[in-house]
């Protein structure tokens, strides 16, 4: 290696041939990063009237008065960030769960048709899940679940005031919606966990328990937090589906089963009808807050589900 | 220990599946008494008809399936040929800084909500115009499809083996020969499974199309005007007091989940032949 080197450097320094092929797509191929630039400066510029109206009142403000044009976004941010949530914490154990029995080995005829089944979950229409759980989830949560656990523990504050549509319910659906995520991301992430770690765990005797437990869902961790932060940014930018459930009231809820708003619902409903100055301008600022909140999560996420499949290869 | 959480983990995967069977049986349930009928598919809508309604109703989503069908075309016309391209550019580049960039952005791009490029689209296509128009729903649902498409091809060209990439360097073949006529080709199934599964979840998208192609009640097929879709139907309905509207919505989620389905499972068997072919090459 080291006599190689002088004589690469005494070669002359040759310059590649123009490729304009790549040059051409090249350029067809930024049209997307461009788009997604072009998407945020404009929804910037199209929420001016708001933005120099308010300031940063907006993002604090609870108030949302067409009549008056005074605007605040705290209570769809809330509903949004609630709701997200809540959907994580029901769909997280179950998605991590799918992801590991589909990463088992053997038995690949019922594995298959789970993997099946998770994918078409993903494939069916936004507004398809809306439908159902407007006219047959939120009903059967509401008898079943809200007014049960609203009855018995009446002291617990954010546990009253069950509502057929509310935060709770659209938390339910946004479960459903995002399991597809969680799931196919978790299963990539233990896929790419070294053999040998796991080998070596039922070499030293460690059960199935201990070896998923202790071994492969620790190495795989990295990764199925980045899942878990993409799955979110889904979560937080759902639209239809919530509308449909969220109960559609502009207030920060003090029991989970209370009527709420969110972000991207506002806009799917409002937007529209809205006129004048001040009113479209502050829809469309819900609109940009949405869209920065989930562009920072959306790069963390995946820069996080990145480095850990990188580095599981270069552990392999 | 381990036989119990075992159990329970394949508990866990038994309740991911109820939904799927609950939302597939009850819009089977619900939809069907409207779809069995013909004039659901060729019938626009009509009026609520309460409270004395028919035995049959009448009223139908034909312009809705147009209006998709419409909106869906162009969009692909759109999305198609700049995904393809920009997957081919990820794939033979993959090494190029730039790439990196802009595979990050289709990744972010697909995550972004779709009621914001609904959003955009709205202030780029419909305030200039002055009116809502299928034109610009096809925009905002071309945006949505492209990194789909894009990253498909990438993982589908990525699969042919590089000695047919030489072989066809070696016989002197210019790049974008190489790239376009004999690798994309070769690709050409895997590429088609992306576009079919953009295709399908552009047409079950609602909230890109609230504000850009906004709905219709009768048939329109030129997009320059605004234009009724499957799920605008679907959302729309399902939220009005009226029960021969809430029919109509429930026949169109049907309608909706069977084309997706439909468009899934031939992707599945396209996407099994691309591997074999591969395999083969």
């Amino acid at each position: 290696m080291a006599t190689s080197v002088p004589a690469a450097q005494a070669l002359p320094v040759t310059r590649r041939p123009f490729d304009g092929f790549k040059a051409v797509i090249g350029v067809v191929a930024s049209l997307v990063p461009a788009a997604l630039v072009l998407i945020t400066l404009t929804l910037l510029q199209q929420a001016r009237p708001a933005i120099q109206q308010f300031g940063l009142r907006f993002v604090v403000g609870t108030a949302w008065n067409p009549v008056t044009n005074d605007f605040g976004a705290l209570p769809g941010i809330f509903g949004t960030v609630a709701t997200s949530f809540m959907a994580l914490a029901l769909a997280l154990p179950v998605g991590v769960a799918v992801a590991v029995i589909l990463v088992e080995p053997g038995q690949t005829r019922i594995r298959g048709v789970i993997g099946i089944g998770i994918e078409l979950l993903a494939a069916i229409p936004s507004v398809v899940y809306g439908i159902w759980a407007l006219y047959v989830l939120a009903p059967w949560a509401y008898e079943h679940v809200e007014i049960p656990v609203a009855g018995r523990l009446t002291t617990v504050g954010f546990l009253a005031d069950p509502a057929p549509r509310g935060l709770f319910t659209a938390a339910l659906v946004l479960a459903v919606m995002i399991l597809p995520t969680l799931t196919a991301i978790s299963r990539d992430v233990i896929r790419a966990v070294p053999r040998g770690l796991k080998e070596n765990a039922i070499a030293l005797g460690a059960t199935w328990w201990e070896t998923t437990w202790k071994v492969i869902l620790p190495s795989a961790r990295a990764g199925i937090f980045g899942a878990t932060i993409l799955a979110l940014g889904r979560a937080l930018g759902e639209t239809i589906a919530v509308t449909m459930v969220i109960g559609n009231a502009y207030v920060i809820p003090h029991s989970i089963f209370s009527p709420a708003y969110t972000l991207s619902a506002i806009i799917a409903n409002e937007f529209s009808e809205a006129t004048g100055p001040i009113y479209p301008a502050a829809l469309i600022e819900l609109g940009l807050i949405l869209i920065m909140v989930t562009l920072v999560v959306n790069v963390f996420a995946l820069l996080l589900v990145h480095s850990t499949s990188r580095e599981a290869s270069l552990a392999a | 220990m381990s036989q119990a959480s075992l159990g329970i983990m394949y508990l866990l995967t038994v309740l991911a599946l109820i939904p799927l069977a609950l939302v597939l049986w009850f819009t089977i349930d619900k939809g069907l008494p409207s779809v069995i009928h013909p004039q659901f598919f060729f019938n626009a809508e009509l009026p609520p008809c309460e409270p004395r309604c028919p035995a049959v109703l009448n009223g139908g989503v034909g312009h809705a399936i147009a209006g998709t069908a419409i909106m869906v075309g162009l969009a692909s016309l759109m999305a198609i040929p700049i995904g393809v391209l920009a997957g081919v550019y990820l794939a033979e580049y993959s090494n190029a800084q730039w790439s990196a960039w802009v595979r990050l952005g289709c990744d972010v791009l697909v995550g972004t909500p779709s009621i914001a490029i609904g959003l955009f689209v709205y202030a780029f296509l419909v305030v200039p115009f002055h009116h809502f128009s299928g034109f610009s729903g096809a925009v905002a649902l071309a945006i949505l499809m492209l990194p789909i498409i894009a990253r498909t091809t990438e993982g589908a060209v990525a699969l042919i083996p590089n000695g047919l990439r030489e072989s066809g360097l070696a016989l002197g073949l210019a790049r974008w020969r190489v790239s376009l006529q004999l690798i994309l080709p070769a690709a050409a199934p895997g590429v088609i499974t992306g576009a079919l599964l953009a295709v399908a979840r552009a047409g079950g998208e609602t909230a890109p199309l609230l504000f850009t192609a906004f709905g219709a009640h009768i048939l329109v097929l030129t997009p320059n005007e605004p234009m009724q879709a499957l799920p605008l139907t679907v959302f729309r309905y399902a939220l009005l007091p009226y029960k021969s509207l809430q029919a109509q919505a429930w026949g169109a989620a049907l309608v909706l989940i069977v084309l997706v389905l439909a468009v899934n499972l031939v992707s599945r068997w396209v996407l099994r032949r691309q591997i074999a072919l591969a395999r083969s090459l």
